[in-house]
């Protein structure tokens, strides 16, 4: 399983504990971590479901290529951090 | 006469009070965060007191208190409905892409004292939602967002096209008037099922000639009713002040006013919809008062004439503004309130013949409401 963690920032917000989620892309890791932690969904994905334009998603230390449909593909031992972007404060 | 208002600004809200003749902060919340927008509604008991945020990195929210301030929930955001798959985000008349995803609430209004638990909600881009529940949900009122016309919306001071004035009309809750900029000013007289244009006589200076008196490109920055006189509207208009005495069929331009027609905010008299007040800038290229100096100017028989009010306001290197949202006149019409970009907060009790500062150095102010019975 991919493990899934976020930036301290956002917990001020929202509560976002890490978690361990089964999934083969960063839309299905983000989905099923949504499912349990509903809230959370509309501080990193705006209203069409993309990452908001000030957040950024790593895999494995590595920003995402596919902000839009979040397709970049996942093993199931990577690490997804989900952090707030330099820019947007 | 209302002793409590709010005060939204970059870094935090902030209620003043009005105690023994003294008007100070007894509430501060959201501390640090960007407050957008505050609103008060009065109907029922534990009226909610609604917070609009815009976290930057993780969008813009709306809080609610039922405890006037003490403590606040999160509740429902107005949501775009998702894209259809394949299609092309929209682009508006200046070729610009419109986010199909909220930016910010622009504007918020309880319905009427017939409508328990009804909020509606402007934003950019250009959508108007209602709740029924006090904010719990949000529906995107489609009539308006499918209106053909829509499309010739555009931004002004901002990107995106959005809504920033919303009036319940005191005669019949499901008359709504909202003002666009761009847009102009659009009513509906059956609850928003069906919307029109009613912006005649508007003038878009930033237009080519030809279009200038488009009605649907208008730049209103803020428009307000007269509560007991509500076919009378006064609008400060990105190019000149307009008002209307016949329910938005026309508009008049109000010229000549001195020191400046260029402005965001504007307040009706709730008992005289003759007397408004306005806070004029020096022009669009050049935000700032004229000469340094910070003036409300008033008027008392329709625009014919305006008093320059000065008594209370710094009138040496001020470069305070005040944007559309950041002037607010109570139910009695005696007591007026003001917030501006540097941080300044003033009160005056005669009408605007003279003001007191309360505050000098707030973060920018964004809003400031009264808290005052709905009309």
């Amino acid at each position: 399983m991919a493990q899934i963690r976020f930036t301290q920032n956002i917990q001020r917000h929202v509560p976002c504990p890490p978690a361990h989620v089964t999934a083969s892309t960063v839309r299905e890791a983000l989905d099923a971590y949504f499912e349990i932690h509903s809230r959370a969904k509309g501080y990193v994905l705006d209203d069409q479901r993309a990452l908001r334009k000030h957040m950024a998603v790593f895999i494995n230390g590595v920003q995402i290529k596919d902000r839009d449909t979040l397709s970049d593909t996942l093993q199931s031992d990577d690490l997804l951090d989900v952090m707030q972007a330099l820019s947007g404060g | 006469m209302s002793d409590r208002m709010h005060v939204a600004t970059r870094k935090g809200l902030f209620t003043f009070d009005r105690i023994d003749e003294n008007w100070s902060i007894t509430q501060t919340n959201f501390l640090s965060d960007n407050c957008t927008l505050v609103h008060g509604d009065t109907r029922g008991d534990r009226p909610p007191l609604y917070c609009a945020l815009d976290h930057g990195h993780f969008g813009a929210k709306l809080h609610r208190s039922r405890d006037e301030g003490e403590t606040w929930d999160e509740i429902g955001i107005p949501v775009f409905p998702p894209r259809p798959e394949g299609e092309a985000p929209e682009i508006d008349s200046m070729g610009k892409t419109i986010p199909d995803s909220l930016q910010l609430v622009w504007a918020l209004q309880c319905g009427g004292v017939d409508q328990p638990g009804r909020i509606w909600c402007g934003t950019i881009p250009g959508g108007l939602f209602k709740s029924d529940d006090d904010g719990d949900t949000w529906e995107l009122v489609r009539s308006l967002w499918d209106h053909p016309d829509r499309k010739q919306w555009f931004g002004g001071g901002t990107d995106w096209p959005g809504i920033h004035s919303i009036c319940i009309d005191p005669r019949n809750s499901r008359r709504i008037i909202v003002g666009v900029s761009c847009g102009g000013v659009w009513i509906s007289e059956d609850d928003g099922e069906t919307w029109s244009c009613h912006a005649k006589g508007m003038r878009a200076e930033y237009m080519p000639p030809e279009r200038e008196f488009d009605q649907r490109i208008q730049d209103p920055h803020c428009v307000v009713q007269c509560p007991s006189q509500p076919e009378k509207f006064w609008a400060q208009h990105h190019n000149g002040v307009f008002r209307s005495v016949d329910d938005c069929a026309t508009w008049i331009e109000i010229k000549n006013i001195s020191p400046s027609t260029f402005g965001f905010p504007v307040v009706v008299h709730p008992d005289d919809g003759e007397t408004a007040w306005l806070v004029p800038g020096i022009s669009d290229e050049k935000r700032i008062p004229v000469d340094g100096q910070v003036v409300v100017t008033r008027t008392r028989d329709g625009g014919q004439n305006f008093d320059q009010l000065r008594e209370g306001l710094p009138q040496d290197h001020a470069y305070d503004l005040v944007f559309r949202h950041s002037l607010d006149i109570d139910e009695t019409g005696d007591r007026l309130a003001m917030g501006s970009t540097t941080g300044s907060v003033w009160i005056s009790e005669d009408q605007g013949d003279s003001w007191t500062c309360l505050k000098h150095h707030l973060p920018p102010v964004y809003a400031v409401r009264f808290l005052k019975p709905q009309a």
